[in-house]
């Protein structure tokens, strides 16, 4: 699709965190030591504080230990190379591009609970698709939040898109609606619908997101062609429990794994690979609106390993 | 909150409570469990190690295994444990002979914050992008007021889009929200925003400004909120103590996420580093977050946490007590806030005067509509009804749905004055009309008057009792009163052998008596 082009020094960079501690500290772990397991114990723990979950985790661990035990690797290098193998490993091949309408307008539809960079994730993806040559609408269904739709409409004019918005206090639902019309009416290619955060605990909250993704589907049916759900990358496992919860009321189609830059771990990326299957889609690493990657796992393991 | 964490910790507790005797083995397995759960919480694999090693350490050492009721000797091990982790022992004297008057509650409390006299008291808050900062400035700020102290919220998040704009409609909603104490102030300078890492430095000027604007008009407080920021990025970490430098801030406080990762604590222990922090806010705290956070940053950092943030709404910051989270944690419940809440949001008046009519058998459906709200006012049923022991670790599989409310409260509302005097009025054709009147169905109706009936028997044998006794005799009651006051549908809960029949309320009830 060539919609994003897969910048590996870019990723490098914005995982340059990742990278020095995770792998640093790995390396010094392993490296030139041969396997006990002591060392792997260490590993273990080292997986554990990259949020990889303590289930993932020490599956890695056996499996390694399995392939030790089998005479297959005998050294802690050996044993890095294996685990970059088993994380390569988890992802099968899928479908990771965008998926957009046969005919008229994209609908993307954006969740995720309280500031976990929903907005700013949207004018990533927006900025990237105007690049594109895509004519781009946003609709700032966020009604709740103070100024949520300031925030938006600053967004859109920094990336010069439109913006269709509603009342502080209005259904958002109704707001979605009108952003329908308005994109089959101007002939957009893509309208990105943003939402209020909400915990995914708040039952009457996702049922109201429910509501919000029926009623695109009473404009377009086969609408939203995208359900994208923003996860912040620094949330530990609670983010499986999110993504699980979200996915449960509006059918999710993708992640937008944001603040990749911050967290000195990923390994969040495995959990979510693992629990639930949801393909992560992008990857925000860094605050402009350039700072977004498609999500490449061979690149993603790469850049964690890389020299 | 802390759902997960404690069923696992339940789980283990009833393994070992069943034994009569536990061996060293038996702890050492337990413990093993333990470590797991708090790993699966995400709290820091360092803080899960020396906390599991201490618990072990304790038990093995001490008479826990010779004792007639080890697995009680556990608990309680993991109790004071889990209750140093997060900040240690308050200095709050559980009288028991003031649990049937209401419990003193001015003992004096970790949380807070102190004022610095003469004002403004200067407060920073800082954090991580979408900790929930401008939120929490706007709950800190109602808190204040609410205490009759002049805050001004400064906007020194110029970065964000909107940021400032934010913080100016939530000191708006603040003002409108709560009448009591002086007006919140805010400050600004809306020339000064600029896109990310294009304004550093600026938000120095803005501080110094707010912080002699504060002066001018005689605040007692100033807040001041920062834009967010990653520890990792040492030109805005510059920028903090730049500020620092410049206005002396009394508190700073970091604003955390409760379901951050392991990363928690890098992050924590940065901004600390950095800054010299006085407490620590947790926000989130009502998602389901295992808690991995709270039993985390306390430890790393060693500032204690000050607040947690517990919902979307200005009144919803609590006041952060080490203990009765731990209680939470470990599903005892928490009675003590669940009173202050209820304090809060009644006089000793009104409770009286309501206290009597219900003693009379003449509560209405007025009063009950009033307690209603009250009730919703003091938050949502799930927070509320979390704080119950042995309600606690059940909620999580409740599907309660606070529209249920929404629904009684129209029922009420379609009945005429007379009929909501005396319920006994209603017939078939009566209650068909509220229905519809209503928008719902006449078993609706049905079943709420049947629960307010029950609530007024209630009422009236409860009404010897203290508060505490009551909320005792509430939790015993069972969830089905609870249900069918929200107008129908009980929710399925796995009451696992707990009295919850009326016999039983009733046998409980005769027994405080007997105490009396």
């Amino acid at each position: 699709m060539g919609l994003f082009k897969a910048a590996f020094d870019k990723l490098k960079q914005g995982l340059d965190r990742t990278r020095s501690t995770f792998v640093g500290e790995i390396r010094s772990i392993l490296s030139g030591k041969p396997l006990s397991k002591e060392l792997l114990s260490q590993l273990e723990a080292r997986m554990i504080q990259s949020d990889f979950g303590v289930k993932t985790s020490r599956e890695l661990i056996k499996d390694i230990e399995a392939s030790w035990e089998r005479d297959e690797i005998h050294t802690g290098d050996d044993a890095m190379d294996y685990l970059k193998e088993l994380l390569n490993a988890y992802w099968p091949a899928e479908n990771r591009t965008l998926n957009f309408a046969k005919t008229g307008p994209t609908i993307i539809l954006v969740a995720g609970i309280n500031g976990a960079g929903k907005t700013t994730s949207i004018a990533k993806i927006a900025k990237s698709l105007r690049d594109d040559n895509k004519q781009v609408m946003l609709a700032a269904c966020d009604t709740f939040r103070a100024a949520a739709v300031q925030q938006l409409e600053i967004w859109s004019e920094r990336i010069g898109v439109d913006v269709i918005k509603g009342q502080q206090g209005g259904d958002p639902a109704s707001v979605a609606y009108d952003a329908c019309e308005a994109a089959e009416a101007r002939g957009i290619d893509v309208l990105l619908i943003d939402t209020a955060g909400r915990l995914h605990t708040q039952k009457h909250l996702m049922d109201q997101l429910a509501k919000i993704k029926r009623v695109i589907q009473k404009k377009f049916p086969d609408a939203p062609h995208e359900v994208i759900l923003v996860l912040d990358a620094t949330t530990g496992q609670n983010a499986v429990t999110q993504a699980a919860i979200f996915a449960q009321s509006i059918d999710v189609s993708g992640i937008f794994l944001a603040k990749l830059d911050g967290t000195a771990r990923g390994g969040i990326v495995v959990a979510i690979r693992e629990e639930l299957g949801i393909p992560v889609k992008f990857i925000g690493v860094g605050e402009t609106p350039d700072d977004v990657e498609p999500f490449e796992p061979n690149t993603f393991v790469e850049a964690m390993f890389a020299q | 909150m802390f759902g997960n964490l404690t069923d696992k910790f339940n789980d283990v507790f009833r393994k070992i409570s069943g034994r009569g005797k536990i061996s060293e083995a038996n702890i050492r397995e337990a413990m093993d469990e333990v470590k797991t759960a708090l790993l699966e919480a995400d709290v820091h694999y360092e803080v899960v190690e020396s906390f599991c090693e201490s618990v072990q350490a304790k038990s093995l050492g001490s008479d826990v295994l010779d004792s007639l009721k080890p697995g009680q000797q556990l608990i309680k091990i993991v109790h004071d444990e889990l209750v140093w982790l997060m900040g240690g022992k308050e200095e709050f004297a559980e009288d028991v002979s003031a649990v049937d008057g209401m419990p003193s509650l001015a003992a004096p409390t970790t949380g807070g914050i102190m004022f610095v006299d003469p004002g403004p008291t200067l407060v920073m808050m800082c954090g991580l992008q979408g900790a929930g900062k401008t939120t929490t400035c706007g709950k800190l700020a109602a808190v204040l007021k609410k205490q009759g102290k002049k805050v001004m919220l400064a906007a020194a998040d110029l970065q964000r889009p909107a940021a400032v704009h934010q913080l100016e409609v939530l000191v708006g909603q603040v003002n409108e929200e709560i009448e009591s104490g002086p007006e919140v102030l805010f400050y600004s300078e809306l020339d000064k925003v600029a896109e990310y890492g294009k304004a550093v430095g600026a938000a120095v000027t803005v501080c110094r400004h707010a912080a002699s604007e504060a002066k001018k008009t005689q605040c007692d407080v100033l807040i001041l909120d920062t834009a967010g920021r990653l520890h990792v990025n040492d030109d805005l970490m510059g920028e903090l103590r730049q500020i620092e430098k410049a206005v002396g801030p009394h508190q700073i406080m970091l604003v955390v996420d409760a379901m951050t990762g392991q990363d928690a604590v890098n992050s924590a222990k940065a901004f600390n580093e950095q800054l010299e922090l006085d407490g620590v806010i947790l926000t989130k705290f009502d998602s389901d977050t295992r808690g991995g956070a709270a039993l985390s940053v306390r430890q790393v950092t060693g500032k204690p946490i000050k607040y947690l943030g517990v919902g979307e709404h200005l009144d919803a910051l609590e006041t952060f007590h080490p203990e009765r989270i731990t209680s939470r944690i470990l599903g005892m419940g928490d009675v003590v806030s669940l009173v202050e809440k209820a304090q809060e949001q009644v006089s000793v008046e009104e409770a009286q005067a309501l206290q009597e009519k219900m003693a009379a058998g003449k509560m209405t459906m007025d009063d009950f509509l009033s307690q209603l709200r009250t009730m919703r006012k003091m938050g949502s049923m799930k927070s509320l009804l979390g704080m119950l022991p042995g309600i606690g670790n059940q909620i999580s599989k409740m599907d309660l749905d606070e529209r249920e409310i929404d629904r009684t409260e129209a029922i009420i509302h379609s009945m005429t004055r007379d009929e909501r005097k005396d319920v006994d009025l209603l017939d078939n054709s009566r209650r068909r009309r509220i229905s519809r009147g209503s928008g719902t169905e006449p078993t609706d109706v049905a079943q709420l008057v049947k629960g307010f009936g029950m609530v007024s028997q209630m009422g009236k044998q409860m009404s010897g009792m203290g508060m505490l006794s009551k909320m005792r005799a509430m939790s015993n009651m069972g969830q089905m009163d609870m249900s069918s006051l929200a107008g129908g549908h009980p929710p399925q809960l796995g009451s696992e052998g707990r009295p919850s029949t009326r016999s039983g309320f009733k046998k409980k009830f005769k027994q405080r008596k007997r105490r009396k």
